[in-house]
């Protein structure tokens, strides 16, 4: 189908530009603009590679595209790589977003400006990377190593608790991984591979397991869905596992939070979507009501929690797990508008929350501060940074028109669908996101200006226009028009929703036979 | 029956290697002898070249294998690779040692000899398959070893270590002689084809249980795993630093060799019986690794503690009992000698004018001063704590796999957790590199430690890309033993 192999290009151009960068010589000045040049331009020629995908995909398979296979470690271990409908548009959003944080750091970064954009662009390939991987290993391989960089970004780049939040974000994360790597080999050693597309049709054992006197009554299948869910269910993040994020957003440079917000979050939900659900259906549909539980929680409490925070970011922080809620509840009603209205809110949620932290960012260039009581009457010096951050707002609460409000409400029936009760719960977390988000807005944009050092703010320049100009387009985009998303997840979400129902029913009639 | 017959074979020829080494030693001890002037350079060129053309001259054996000595040492790929390796990284020891001890005012040419010795030993330990050829080859590898810990003998700390090693050596050495004549007893032989046999036919009797353990304790003492572990720390912190490099690798490969030779050549058919020692101490060795090292402001018993852990990580592939485990602990053993090497060559570039220094907060904002040296030790910081997609991962990939393959799966659990409370200090030194302020510049590195250091940062980088060579390699090694 292709003649090259586009999907490894994507991903390692960026590792390519790394290396340009890294061989850029000097730490003058003009070495620094050089270093920022160069990421900028491997960043969007990245971006306009991937769309190519984009363009060539063919929206009526359901199965995998663009596929590279190559023998890698031995052992069945293989180098492995497509994309579906499910995962392409994470790609995308990836690519996307990538030139947007290297320009957001632009003036605000100007310390190691070079190590900075090298581990940006790492970053940039060890996403792509996670999203195009079709073998397990390959996949824990990119998923864990976008840690180092991401690690290094808070750390050397970040506020005063840099320090505790890098390392919060990397142990835990760490910690909810392992447990994974474990399942995939015990997965390895059941099916006898790690290629993903073949464990989507592969049933894992659902006989009952005993030891220490112990009965783990979903088998295999039970333990290997706990393990994933350890791991992905820290880095989407869902409550009570949470913690982390709003530190390390707090803590991260803007770009940093940018990417942490619209991508590294995307891969919990994700891996959702290509793990757990399709090749654990059974123990899914059993623990969804775990999930359930889990999202609601998020969603109300989290709202709540972020209606008292006087942080900005802090607050977009927490509203990102309560909309990260959403995706989960979402994804496991097992109902096509469920996993669709996951998949949309989790692009829409790329979109409107890297472009919240870019706004915060914005101020937080002019002010160097967070503090919600540190603004207020924005609106006076700064009209078009108002209504910029009064369409994002707007998305944030998921007003209709905009893209947020597509992918809440297809989550929302997909769960009234599944679950009144659990709709019922989290219709509340699309009252609170109001509540929270416009008397932030109010807050810090209305009233009358009366701070002093507020006086002489100036409103958008050039450059941030241009990184603000193409998101505000997309969420209105997407708020009005979601066809080009929805056609694309559509034949991946139908299949997979097909062998999730067989194997669910397939379990049910044996259980059904077993008793009588 | 499962116990290795391989034919005698009949020319010295194939003990070329382990020759040339000792003749070489025997040489250097008469050249520094008898020419009194200045001779460190050539000394320590020539000890190098000694071991690289050992390894060459194993690599050239080609696909060689049988007994010699009546059975009592033995040639298989195992033991060529295992012996590569060990003398590899004996010889980057070496290369990276002149610098030191020259400037520490350290060098005599018995340092020479002693490492000569040391390897001759450990190629013994290596290919010992008799239990008197064992005890041979630990006996002229430790006492060696004993000299060199206590090499800078107007220190306290050197003198201390080399005592203590010592000490505990021959109680060590004690409880492997007592062992070894119990199995002797009840099985009437030494040989380990011999052991094996009597073993399949007469059944494990509590006389050779007994034998086995009193034989695993001293044995596990030479890789350092708990709870035989007491010495490192100090040995690692008493030595002078090319010393301890050279302790940090090579021994611990010939002696996991020795391990792995010993289990699966006289004991395959008890194997449950050893399997839960030998499990015992891997979990014992991996929390407390990880978990003592949270505490340490020295890096060199930082880097002591870490040893302990990847012992108990590498015996988690010995523990599993099956061919892939052996691969396992190959695979890990390599990755691990290269990764060691690479942090000891960064440590032994901690020197300020007035000095060597080997506290962990020395390397403070290291990231301002030398980038390429603190971002080639974050990624054996990161390696080391077996993050992928770095080598160390990948050590740690295989022995877990080996390990969930046996139904061994609380000691893969303990051991995965075991390694996220290790990364948390490997962590705590990028942290110390990257985020803090500068401390005092270091003087510029060594030729000879940057090229060790590029090297082994490059590995752990790129063996991602081209791991089959490794594999391949280990596979065979570890199939010698099953035949």
């Amino acid at each position: 189908m292709n003649s090259w192999s586009i999907l490894s290009v994507v991903t390692f151009l960026p590792l390519l530009g790394a290396l340009i960068i890294f061989v850029i010589p000097g730490d003058d000045a003009v070495a620094k603009n050089n270093a920022r040049m160069a990421a900028l331009f491997t960043t969007i020629f990245t971006f306009l590679v991937s769309l190519l995908i984009w363009f060539h995909f063919d929206n009526n398979q359901a199965g995998f595209q663009f596929v590279e296979k190559y023998d890698w470690m031995g052992d069945n271990f293989r180098y492995h790589m497509g994309v579906d409908g499910i995962s392409m548009l994470f790609v995308i959003l990836t690519t996307f977003v990538m030139p947007l944080s290297i320009l957001a750091s632009w003036d605000s970064v100007q310390e190691r400006v070079k190590e900075y954009m090298i581990a940006f662009l790492v970053l940039e390939s060890l996403m792509i990377g996670v999203f195009c991987s079709l073998d397990l290993l390959m996949f824990y391989v990119f998923f864990e190593a976008g840690l180092i960089p991401m690690f290094l970004i808070i750390g050397v780049w970040g506020g005063k608790r840099r320090v505790y939040a890098s390392f919060k974000f990397f142990l835990y994360t760490l910690l909810g991984s392992v447990l994974m790597l474990l399942a995939i080999m015990a997965m390895y050693m059941d099916a006898g591979t790690t290629d993903i597309s073949k464990l989507l049709t592969y049933k894992f054992s659902t006989e009952p397991i005993h030891f220490w006197g112990l009965t783990v009554s979903g088998g295999l299948q039970t333990i290997l869905w706990w393990a994933f869910f350890a791991s992905f269910a820290v880095k989407m993040p869902m409550w009570p596992v949470h913690t982390w994020l709003p530190d390390a957003h707090v803590e991260a440079p803007t770009a940093g939070s940018v990417i942490l917000a619209a991508i590294l979050l995307k891969m919990g939900g994700y891996g959702f979507l290509r793990f757990s659900i399709p090749m654990f259906p059974v123990a899914s549909d059993t623990f969804a009501i775990v999930v359930f539980v889990l999202s609601c929680i998020a969603i109300v409490y989290t709202s709540l929690v972020a209606l008292v925070q006087e942080d900005i970011k802090k607050l977009i922080a927490y509203s990102s797990v309560a909309h990260m809620g959403f995706v989960t509840m979402g994804i496991f009603t097992a109902t096509a508008q469920g996993i669709q209205g996951g998949i949309f809110q989790m692009l829409s949620h790329g979109i409107v929350s890297a472009a919240l932290f870019l706004c915060i960012g914005v101020v937080y260039d002019r002010m160097h501060t967070r503090e919600i009581s540190a603004y207020g009457g924005l609106v006076n010096r700064m009209p078009l940074y108002a209504v910029f951050f009064m369409v994002f707002t707007m998305a944030n609460v998921g007003l209709p028109g905009t893209s947020g409000f597509v992918g809440e409400f297809l989550a929302l029936i997909g769960a009234f669908k599944a679950n009144t009760w659990v709709a019922f719960a989290a219709t509340f977390g699309v009252i609170l996101s109001a509540a929270y988000a416009l008397w932030l807005y109010r807050r810090v944009i209305f009233g009358k200006l009366e701070k002093a050092s507020l006086k002489n703010i100036t409103d958008l320049n050039m450059r941030e226009l241009a990184i603000l100009a193409p998101l505000v387009l997309l969420t209105i985009l997407f708020g009005i028009w979601p066809a080009p998303i929805i056609d694309v997840t559509t034949a991946s979400v139908e299949q997979l929703l097909h062998n999730y129902k067989n194997a669910v029913q397939a379990a049910h009639d044996a259980a059904m036979l077993a008793s009588r | 029956m499962p116990t290795t017959t391989a034919a005698n074979i009949g020319s010295y020829s194939s003990i070329l290697p382990e020759v040339v080494l000792v003749v070489g030693a025997l040489l250097l001890l008469m050249i520094g002898a008898f020419i009194k002037q200045k001779n460190a350079i050539f000394m320590s060129f020539a000890t190098f070249a000694i071991l690289v053309l050992a390894a060459t001259l194993l690599y050239m054996q080609g696909d060689l294998a049988g007994t010699m000595f009546s059975g009592s040492f033995i040639i298989d790929p195992f033991a060529r690779l295992m012996k590569i390796v060990t003398l590899l990284s004996a010889a980057i020891a070496m290369f990276m040692a002149y610098d030191y001890m020259s400037k520490a005012n350290l060098w005599k040419y018995e340092f020479a000899v002693l490492i000569l010795l040391a390897t001759a030993g450990m190629m013994m330990m290596i290919s010992a398959n008799d239990l008197i050829a064992l005890y041979l080859g630990i006996e002229l590898q430790s006492l060696a070893l004993y000299v060199i810990a206590a090499f800078n003998r107007n220190s306290e700390r050197s003198s201390e270590a080399g005592l203590k090693y010592f000490v505990l050596g021959a109680l060590s050495s004690g409880m492997l002689l007592y062992g070894m004549s119990l199995i002797y007893g009840f099985t009437g032989g030494t040989g380990f084809a011999q052991i094996a046999s009597s073993i399949h036919t007469g059944g494990a009797t509590i006389g050779i249980i007994f034998g086995l353990v009193f034989l695993l304790v001293g044995l596990v003492f030479k890789i350092s795993a708990v709870p035989f572990h007491m010495w490192t720390p100090d040995v690692y912190e008493g030595s002078p630093t090319p010393v301890t490099t050279f302790f940090a690798a090579a021994p611990k490969i010939a002696a996991m060799a020795m391990i792995v030779r010993v289990l699966y050549g006289a004991f395959p058919s008890i194997t449950p019986q050893w399997q839960q020692i030998i499990v015992f101490v891997s979990i014992a060795s991996m929390v407390l690794g990880a978990f003592a090292a949270i505490g340490q402001t020295n890096i060199k018993r930082l880097m002591a503690y870490s040893s302990i852990g990847h012992m108990g990580f590498a015996l988690v592939g010995l523990a599993s009992g099956s061919e892939t485990g052996v691969r396992a602990v190959v695979i890990y053993m390599v990755i691990y000698a290269i990764m060691t090497l690479g942090t000891f060559a960064s440590i032994l570039a901690m020197r300020r004018e007035e000095g060597t220094v080997e506290n962990i907060s020395d390397l403070a904002g290291l990231a301002k001063n030398d980038l390429t040296m603190a971002f080639l030790l974050a990624m054996l910081m990161f390696s080391l704590a077996g993050i992928p997609p770095l080598a160390g991962f990948f050590a740690k990939f295989y022995v877990l796999l080996a390990a969930i393959e046996a139904k061994l799966v609380p000691l893969a659990i303990i051991g995965v957790l075991a390694s996220v409370v290790g990364a948390f200090y490997y962590l705590r030194i990028v942290k110390i590199m990257f985020f803090d302020e500068p401390a005092e510049d270091f003087v510029p590195m060594h030729g000879s430690l940057r090229i060790v250091l590029i090297g082994s940062g490059l590995f752990v980088l790129g063996y991602v890309v081209y791991p089959t060579p490794l594999v391949t390699a280990a596979g065979v090694a570890a199939n010698s033993l099953f035949k």
